[in-house]
C-alpha cells in the first residue's frame, strides 16, 4: 500500500514495474491515469480552453484522506498492491495528475477497486483545482456526477 | 487556534491562514463560524450561510455540529475537486 503526494511527474512504467516486481501472487494489474485535458466543459454545453491547472491541496490532510481510502478499498477486495500518486502544482494540458494502480489475484477486484479509489479520490481528497483560461482564473465546481459516483460505494 | 482557508476561500478571506482565540462559549464548528463572520466582510462572504463550503478539525472532515474541545487546526475549504 503506497500513497505519494507529490509536485514532481511521475514515470507510468516504473511506477508499475516497481509495484509489482516481486509479487507473483498478482494476476491482474487495473490502472487508471487521469490527465490534464485542453478544454472544460460547464453546465453541459459550454467550452473553455484549458491552458493550465493548478492543484493546490492540504498538506497532511490530503496524506491521511488518501491512506484511509486505501485502506478501505483493501478491506472491501482481495489486493496484493495498491498505489496511488497525486499531483500538485501547476500543469499543462497532457500532463498526468494522478495514477492509481491496483493488482490483484484476479481482475474483477482490480477493476473494482480502482475505479471506487478513483471515485473516493475525487470527492474524499482535499484537492483543489484552478484553470489558467483565455478568460482569466477559475476554480473548477464541484460535480454532481462525481457525487453520485461516490455514493454508490456507500455501504448501504 | 490556528484557522486555515484553502481555494477560492484563501482569496476571499484575504489570508491563508490566522492564528485566533475565540470568545468563551465557542463549542462547535458552527459556533466558530458564526464568530469568523464578523471579523471582516471577506470572513463574511466566504463564511456566507448557504456558501458551498466544508470544513475540518486537525485535519479531520467535520460537520458543523463537531465539538472544538481542545482543538488545534481548524480548516475551511470549498467542495473537492481532485483527481
Amino acid at each position: 500500500m503506497t500513497v505519494r503526494v507529490q509536485e514532481a511527474e511521475f514515470d507510468v512504467g516504473a511506477e508499475l514495474a516497481r509495484l509489482t516486481d516481486g509479487n507473483k501472487r498478482i494476476g491482474g494489474l487495473a490502472v487508471f491515469v487521469g490527465l490534464v485535458r485542453e478544454m472544460h466543459v460547464r453546465e453541459g454545453y459550454h467550452r473553455d480552453r484549458v491552458d493550465a491547472l493548478t492543484l493546490e491541496h492540504y498538506p497532511g490532510m490530503t496524506e491521511t484522506a488518501l491512506q484511509e481510502i486505501e485502506a478501505e478499498a483493501n478491506r472491501r477486495w482481495p489486493l496484493e498492491a495498491t498505489l496511488i500518486v497525486h499531483r500538485y502544482g501547476r500543469m499543462e494540458p497532457g500532463e498526468r495528475i494522478v495514477l492509481v494502480a491496483v493488482g490483484s489475484p484476479h481482475r474483477e477486484a482490480a477493476f473494482e477497486a480502482c475505479e471506487f479509489l478513483v471515485d473516493w479520490l475525487k470527492t474524499k481528497a482535499p484537492f483543489w483545482k484552478l484553470e489558467d483560461t483565455p478568460k482569466g482564473e477559475q476554480w473548477v465546481g464541484a460535480h454532481q456526477e462525481d457525487d453520485a459516483a461516490a455514493a454508490r460505494w456507500e455501504k448501504k | 487556534m490556528k484557522i486555515r482557508y484553502f481555494a477560492w476561500m484563501k482569496r476571499t478571506v484575504g489570508v491563508p491562514e490566522e492564528e485566533v482565540t475565540p470568545p468563551e462559549g465557542t463549542e462547535t464548528v458552527g459556533d466558530l463560524v458564526a464568530w469568523l463572520r464578523s471579523r471582516s466582510p471577506g470572513h463574511a462572504e466566504a463564511l456566507a450561510e448557504g456558501a458551498a463550503f466544508g470544513a475540518a478539525v486537525d485535519q479531520r472532515t467535520a460537520t458543523f455540529d463537531v465539538k472544538l474541545a481542545g482543538a488545534r487546526e481548524v480548516a475551511f475549504f470549498p467542495p473537492f475537486t481532485g483527481g
